[in-house]
């Protein structure tokens, strides 16, 4: 099963690498990760993605809730989250077929970045089902060259969940 | 709290102090030179002198296991720091905790590859709780207070301090702070009063409960506790080699070690109870063997301060999450409730764990003309009972005979490396333990492998008078990679053989100025040991003992219980215990 769990974390040196290096040493596998800056100055965010049995998911939550510089752990549970990606994608289009991807971009809410003589990128934010939606849409066309930033998220504004359910049974 | 300016060395040396860190364990060398400058200007912390780091890492770690205060080691940059990592890595899985400062090269070389520069934070990463390469030496107090609270608050464990030449060097005011600021560090301190009443309840209504205890008892300081809730439950008490000595092994409720090497009426104890109670244990496999076919029966109530040791391997029914001193008082109390409102004490299950030992006590043969290894730890055990003696040993078989003869009365009296298994860990870990405990006897139980990895902190143990005992199970062999050769791969000798022509140990035990004997024969023995523990000086008795005898009882790696191989009387070979 796949899972997404945020990580908000002290903004100190090694913060990341030692997420990593617990995932690594542990034979934990990470499908994606996100990093970036949050509302509270000095302290960051991980998204990570992985695809594990909730038994392994209990162990990870554990093992990096334990990190000195992690302030919190929580699991983002699909339905009670929002989750959106980034992607900048490459696709070559041939003069005549470019109205046809643009407007399946526009579909996507994608925007045209850059326009070659027989390639277009475009930028694509949305949710990472919706992105591989609009990649496989591209696929026939030919896709030269994809980045994705890895999905970032965090609960609804609705949501009545308790930060962390399990955590908040062991402390 | 007043503050002064002085060098970032100064403030290691100060916060030290502050921290009322009595003694460290290093050795210099470039990059840690301005803190051993600050050394020679006066400090109130002894420093000893090892001969190697890795020495310097276990004598630290003998010191807080004996003495239950953070160990402190001491090294420079590049191998000096490389050679801490084995002692790193055994605190870490043996849970001790341990501040490891090492020098680091100037600020301005890090990341070019610069004269005995060398990543070590990087490099232990996986194996400490936390690391700190400081980058100003403003940082050094908040740093150093972190380090010591972090190395002994929740599970306990090792932290590294790696500091920069320049950082040494520069100025900094001092104050030492009153608290820590450490907003993702929130070991639990409370326990949860349900979980309690539940694991009371399961306990008390077991009719085969077994509480099975590991290191993290000893580390919680939590023994007394421990010993209330076995009394007022009537359950027994089976520990764990690092749990040795967490409950005391001549009382009536203690039936022996589990696992790979335990008796058999200890592992029979623990896989046919109902309810398993882990008490700072943590399903090793080296005592579960097969973790499937382990303790079938048992329902598991587990109690341990590391939430992430909670069905980590075997799943939790009753998980107790908190600090153990904690939990067990609030058990015992509970637990002692439940017996007096009329829950029945198990009586029949400790009347059969006690048939058991008597039907399947530990035995092995005897040889006219050789000595038997066992014999040595018993005899130890009989010259030492109920004396203040602390026991360290190395890898082995000689430590499984350790964990089976020898029984410890006291916590922090028995100090041996079990989660990482390291060879040579003996000698330098009784060398802190003395500086822990001057008025205790030390003996470091080794084998002939163990001791050519560490023999030169001899001349640490000498020299520093930290008199240690050393008595040497001389069989000549890798004797635990001989057993296996000879059980598993057909007996295929292969790069086992130490000889006993090269050294000899009680020579080389001269040179260093210690005191050598040479045991070759069973009646010089016990006079021996008998004279090495009253010498008060650092001895090494080199004692020529079978060298073809094996360990048994013993479970195959991976095996379950019931796949116990047990001692066989042979042909001509009488049983003598
Ligand atoms: C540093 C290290 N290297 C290798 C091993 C593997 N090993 C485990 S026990 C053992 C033999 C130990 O020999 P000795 O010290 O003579 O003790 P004995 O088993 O003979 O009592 C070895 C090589 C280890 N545990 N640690």
């Amino acid at each position: 099963m796949k899972h997404t769990i945020s990580v908000t974390v002290e903004d100190r040196p090694g913060a990341l690498t030692r997420i990593t290096t617990m995932f690594a040493r542990r034979g934990f596998n990470i499908d994606s990760l996100a990093v970036g800056p949050t509302e509270r100055p000095g302290v960051s965010c991980i998204t990570l993605r992985v695809d594990c049995a909730q038994h392994t998911l209990e162990q990870i939550e554990k093992q990096i809730h334990k990190l000195v510089n992690v302030l919190r752990v929580t699991e983002l549970v699909p339905g009670d989250a929002v989750e959106r990606e980034l992607m900048v994608i490459k696709v070559s289009a041939e003069p005549e077929r470019r109205a046809e991807l643009v407007s399946t971009a526009e579909a996507f809410s994608g925007r045209v970045l850059d326009l070659g003589p027989d390639a277009v990128v475009f930028e694509l934010v949305g949710t990472p089902e919706e992105l591989d939606s609009f990649h496989e849409l591209c696929r026939p066309h030919g896709v030269r060259e994809l980045v994705r930033t890895g999905r970032i998220g965090m609960s609804r504004a609705s949501s009545k969940r308790p930060r962390s359910p399990r955590l908040a049974a062991i402390n | 709290m007043s503050s002064a300016r002085i060098r970032g060395a100064d403030a290691i040396l100060r916060s030290l102090e502050a921290e009322g860190v009595p003694v460290m364990f290093g050795i210099p060398g470039g990059a840690i030179m301005p803190t051993y400058d600050a050394m020679a200007h006066g400090t109130t912390v002894r420093h000893v002198l090892a001969r190697h780091e890795q020495g310097a890492g276990h004598m630290a770690q003998g010191y807080a296991r004996a003495s239950g205060e953070v160990g402190v080691a001491i090294a420079t940059s590049g191998p000096g720091a490389t050679n801490l990592v084995t002692p790193i890595a055994d605190a870490w899985m043996d849970s001790t905790p341990l501040v490891c400062i090492t020098g680091q090269v100037r600020s301005t070389l890090i990341g070019t590859d610069a004269f005995q520069e060398c990543d070590i934070t990087g490099i232990t990463m996986p194996i400490v709780k936390h690391s700190w390469l400081v980058q100003d030496a403003r940082e050094i107090p908040a740093v150093m207070k972190a380090a010591f609270h972090i190395a002994r608050s929740g599970r306990c464990g090792p932290v590294l301090v790696d500091v920069p030449r320049d950082v040494q060097e520069a100025e900094l005011e001092f104050a030492y702070p009153d608290q820590v600021d450490l907003p993702g560090w929130k070991p639990p301190t409370k326990v949860h009063p349900l979980q309690i009443r539940e694991a009371a309840r399961v306990m008390a209504g077991a009719e085969k409960p077994v509480l099975y205890v590991g290191g993290g008892t000893i580390n919680a300081d939590a023994c007394g506790e421990l010993l209330a809730l076995a009394e007022a439950g009537r359950m027994p008490v089976i520990t764990t080699l690092m749990g040795k000595g967490a409950f005391p092994e001549t009382h009536g409720l203690h039936f022996g070690w589990p696992g790979m090497h335990g008796p058999k009426w200890s592992n029979l104890a623990m896989n046919s109870c109902d309810v398993l109670v882990a008490v700072g244990s943590r399903f090793d496999d080296r005592v579960t063997g097969k973790l499937a076919a382990f303790a079938p029966g048992a329902t598991v109530v587990h109690l341990d301060v590391d939430a992430a040791e909670i069905s980590k391997l075997r799943s939790a029914d009753v998980p107790v999450v908190g600090p153990l001193k904690k939990a067990l008082r609030e058990l015992a109390r509970e637990v002692g409730r439940l017996r007096e409102e009329g829950a029945p004490a198990p009586e029949g299950w400790l009347q059969k764990i006690a048939e058991w030992r008597e039907e399947f006590p530990l035995r092995y043969g005897s040889t006219p003309g050789v000595i038997k290894p066992q014999l040595v730890t018993e005899q130890l055990q009989s010259l030492t009972a109920g004396e203040d003696v602390v026991v360290t040993t190395g890898v082995g078989q000689h430590q499984m005979w350790a964990m089976q003869y020898l029984l410890s009365e006291r916590p922090r009296s028995f100090i041996s490396s079990g989660g990482l298994g390291t060879m040579g860990y003996g000698i330098p870990a009784a060398i802190g333990a003395k500086a822990a405990r001057p008025e205790a006897t030390v003996v470091c139980v080794d084998g002939d492998g163990c001791f050519q990895m560490t023999c030169q902190e001899l001349a640490t143990a000498v020299l520093e008078d930290l008199p240690i005992v050393v008595v040497l199970v001389n069989n000549e062999h890798l004797g635990m990679v001989t057993q296996w050769q000879d059980m598993f791969f057909g007996g295929r000798r292969s790069h086992v053989h130490l000889t006993r022509a090269v050294p000899d140990y009680a020579r080389l035990a001269e040179a260093y100025g210690a005191v050598g004997i040479t045991v070759r024969e069973e009646d010089e023995l016990q006079p021996a040991l008998e004279e090495a523990l009253g010498l008060g000086r650092t001895v090494v008795v080199d004692v020529h003992v079978d060298p073809t005898e094996q360990c048994f009882p013993m479970i195959p790696a991976g095996a379950a219980a019931v796949d116990m191989i047990e001692w066989e009387e042979t042909e001509g070979v009488e049983a003598a215990s």
